[in-house]
């Protein structure tokens, strides 16, 4: 810069119009250094990362195909006689809502077409979030420094489940009222205020005139921006921390193994968009989606047979159809002090959701208690090398399934020729024993992957290929691996519990030895990586592994035991 | 008027009124319940279909319902249930039933029209019950969007608002209404087979019945107009779909993506 301004220096003069205008822009707004900055950020590759990609374009598909369908979709609840082209429902009573959105699906040139991106985009967007959380879980992505991105991340699936109930409100069909009247139920099964909190939100007795207004202005203004701001937040902490990396050669803490962004990963990622973009598409075209003309307008009385939320709700509506309303002889629903207290909608609606969610936030605290681990963690731990936590996940995601599948409890009867009481009884006997189970056979599954793994970086690969000695003996021969792949098996850490520690006063408290009770628990069982000097030991003389070829060709040799 | 105002006080004038007060309570009585049943409608039957349909309920059915059809601990009695039961039950193969259960199976028929017709007759003789309906209310030229109506309120919280079937208590169900005919929808609607309910014609009129029938004729020749229709199961399908199928293709894509490397 400072040399442009003495007259005699060689200034700079672009070639083409482009560079030129290009030029233009860079010295006002400096977009190169941004771009250097940027094209150099190096992103690992691995399928599993792609997740996050995945509920990033959703939510753009849902932004561009959500705006087409404002300009047609009118929110109010007026009511109007339907004259469009769809011949079951000519002239039947209806809201203003209601009617656009058929009109939307049967009177719009491409209008079903988009609703149906958009339905079909929405459940994708929060799948994609919820695998991408598990995938965060399952490798330990959550640890330092990270924790307040997963925070961040949490809420965004939150946020997704707030617009996803939203928007499947607003179409007033007998469906989407049947949601909010269960809603509406919860809302006003919360103690003393419920009514109030109802009557407020609903302006007046249920369903009343507001409620689709009002759940519009949330669904297109207040829910996306917030997402926006947390998607903002969340790629801006993604950029400070760097992006984690599967354990490998040459792959450490302090390091970041993958492709520039510019140009592969740029070129990658926009290609992904349009694949998401595409599958959307296709699913559009060829899959109904949310047929609102089959469900009718919403009318208080009727209630029609499988019923039920969009998937993501799913687990809080099965979690209510699994509340028994008396246990034994005792009735859920409590009449106290003249008031009813309806715990059989309370419980089920707020406490398993409260109760997942609040783990789930605090986790990465609660394992930072445990392990007293302040290090940064670039380096993700295989689900397999983490035994106790992959078996927390795993526990809570069968207990997420078990109400997941309460929701589908009447297709589950039907489907299957069992009775509906059968499937209650035994997804009520899972709610409490499926965590259990999960826990245990995770714990043991990924010891076992651990040991397999010790062995496999011990004594080789298996050949399947047996050998006769000289003197009579049978042997397999096993093949050494080489040095890339042993470094996985062996390349982990394997904490051991950590004893309680005084205080600085000499005292070991209580919350203490609490810790070290959960330390105790988490780190008890745990297999060893293979150190160094076991692997010696293993492969005899030959410390380097050898080319097979060369082991073929002494495969008589005694050495080569398994 | 003066000359019976002068008879009031006769001895006999209460016993009058009492006759006259049963005539008209009975009278108003028989008119009402013959509202909703259609008549036992033999006229069509001739003597030789109901002695045929004897033997055949002989054979078939007694071990059950009776000989007589008048029941047994195995099957109800079949008097009174009129011809729409049988051409129901015996017509989309539920009867005879296959094996006892909370519910008897849609099957093949058992049984070919002629005989089916001489059951209906057989147990048409039996005593008054709802007749198979006449073409006129089969002809799927009523009001489909009233149907439509009549059918959210009526019917969908067992069959599903797209007729798509439901669960019900205990392994019974509400079966799915694709591919019913429109006659035996109208005799499950005045006999209320199985589980459910009977729709008298005080209750939904033979015009309301019509309509609906249109309506689920109609739905059905439509189609679905959004593509594949996933079951018409709402949500949980869809939630399945999106999982398996969305998220499966997309989890392809990115492995293909990042084999290169990794």
């Amino acid at each position: 810069m400072s040399s442009s301004l003495t007259p005699d220096a060689p200034v700079f003069v672009a070639k083409t119009s482009g560079g030129r205008i290009t030029d233009f822009v860079d010295q006002r707004v400096g977009g190169s250094g941004i771009l250097r900055e940027f094209g150099r950020k190096v992103f690992p590759d691995h399928w599993s990362f792609m997740f996050g990609e995945v509920a990033l374009y959703s939510f753009v598909i849902l932004l561009l195909s959500g705006t087409f369908l404002t300009f047609f979709f009118d929110p109010s609840m007026a009511e109007t006689h339907y004259a469009g082209s769809y011949t079951p429902l000519k002239n039947v009573e209806m809201s203003v809502a209601y009617s656009s959105s058929l009109n939307i699906s049967f009177d719009i040139r491409g209008g079903l077409f988009m609703r149906q991106v958009h339905h079909w985009a929405a459940l994708l967007f929060v799948a994609s979030v919820a695998v991408h959380m598990l995938r965060v879980f399952f490798t330990g992505a959550f640890r330092k420094p990270r924790e307040m991105n997963w925070v961040v991340g949490g809420v965004l699936l939150i946020l997704a489940m707030a617009a996803g109930f939203t928007g499947y409100s607003l179409p007033d069909d007998l469906l989407s009222g049947n949601g909010l009247r269960i809603i509406d139920g919860v809302i006003k099964s919360i103690p003393v205020i419920g009514t109030y909190i109802s009557f407020f939100l609903f302006g007046g007795e249920f369903p009343g005139t507001m409620i689709i207004s009002r759940l519009y202005t949330l669904h297109i203004l207040l829910v996306p921006a917030l997402i926006l701001l947390m998607i903002v937040m969340h790629l801006f902490m993604v950029v400070v921390h760097k992006h984690t990396q599967y354990p490998g050669p040459g792959r450490n803490d302090g390091n970041v193994v993958g492709y520039p962004l510019g140009p592969v990963y740029a070129a990658k990622a926009g290609g992904f968009f349009f694949i998401v973009f595409g599958v959307v598409a296709i699913m559009a075209a060829f899959f109904t989606i949310n047929p609102i003309w089959n469900y009718g307008p919403y009318d208080p009385s009727p209630v029609s047979a499988g019923t039920q939320p969009d998937w993501y709700i799913g687990f809080v509506d099965g979690a209510l159809r699994l509340m028994p309303g008396t246990i034994g002889d005792w009735k859920v629903e409590q009449i106290w002090f003249g008031h009813v207290f309806t715990f059989n909608v309370l419980l089920p609606a707020l406490v398993p959701a409260g109760i997942l969610f609040t783990v789930m936030f605090a986790y990465p605290w609660i394992e930072r208690w445990i392990t007293k681990d302040d290090r940064e963690h670039h380096v993700l731990d295989r689900p397999r090398n983490a035994p106790t936590r992959t078996a927390i996940g795993m526990a809570g995601f069968v207990w997420y399934c078990v109400m997941w599948a309460a929701a589908g409890s009447d297709l589950i009867a039907t489907h299957f020729h069992v009775a509906l009481n059968d499937v209650t009884y035994w997804l009520r006997a899972l709610f409490f024993i499926g965590p259990v189970i999960a826990f245990i056979v995770t714990k043991r599954v990924a010891l076992a992957l651990q040991r397999k793994d010790r062995e496999i970086a011990l004594h080789g690969r298996e050949t399947g290929r047996i050998v006769r000695l000289p003197h009579g003996e049978f042997i397999e021969v096993h093949a050494p691996l080489d040095e890339y792949k042993r470094y996985r098996l062996v390349g982990f850490e394997s904490p051991e519990p950590l004893p309680a520690v005084p205080n600085e006063h000499g005292v070991v408290d209580r919350k203490e030895k609490r810790r070290a009770a959960l330390s105790r628990w988490f780190f008890e069982d745990r297999v060893a990586p293979a150190t160094p000097a076991e692997l010696e030991a293993a492969h005899g003389h030959h410390a380097a592994p050898e080319p097979i070829e060369t082991i073929e060709a002494a495969e008589s040799r005694k050495t080569l035991s398994h | 008027m003066k000359a019976l105002s002068q008879k009031r006080r006769h001895p006999l004038a209460a016993i009058a009124l009492l006759l006259m007060g049963l005539l008209v309570t009975g009278g108003l009585y028989a008119v009402a319940t013959t509202v909703n049943q259609a008549k036992a409608d033999t006229t069509t039957y001739s003597a030789s279909d109901v002695e045929e349909g004897g033997k055949l309920f002989a054979a078939n059915c007694a071990t059950c319902h009776g000989m007589g059809a008048s029941g047994s601990q195995s099957g109800p009695s079949l008097v009174g249930v009129g011809a729409a039961a049988v051409d129901f039950q015996v017509g989309t193969g539920r009867m005879p039933m296959q094996m006892n259960g909370p519910q008897a199976y849609k099957k093949p028929a058992q049984f070919n029209e002629e005989q089916t017709k001489q059951l209906a007759a057989y147990v048409a003789s039996l005593g008054p019950g709802p007749a198979i309906p006449e073409a006129g209310v089969l002809d799927e030229k009523g009001d489909a969007a009233k149907g439509g109506e009549l059918f959210r309120t009526n019917c969908a919280m067992c069959h599903n608002a797209a007729a798509a079937g439901g669960a019900l208590t205990r392994g019974k169900f509400a079966p799915a209404l694709a591919d019913v005919s429109g006659q035996h929808i109208y005799e499950a609607m005045v006999t209320g087979p199985q589980n459910m309910p009977v729709f008298s014609d005080a209750n939904i009129s033979p015009e309301g019945k019509r309509d609906i029938i249109t309506y689920l004729k109609q739905i059905e020749t439509n189609g679905s107009p959004g593509g594949a229709d996933l079951g018409a199961l709402g949500p949980v399908s869809e939630g399945l779909f999106v999982w398996i199928a969305g998220l499966g293709v997309i989890i392809a894509f990115t492995i293909w993506l990042t084999s290169r490397t990794s």
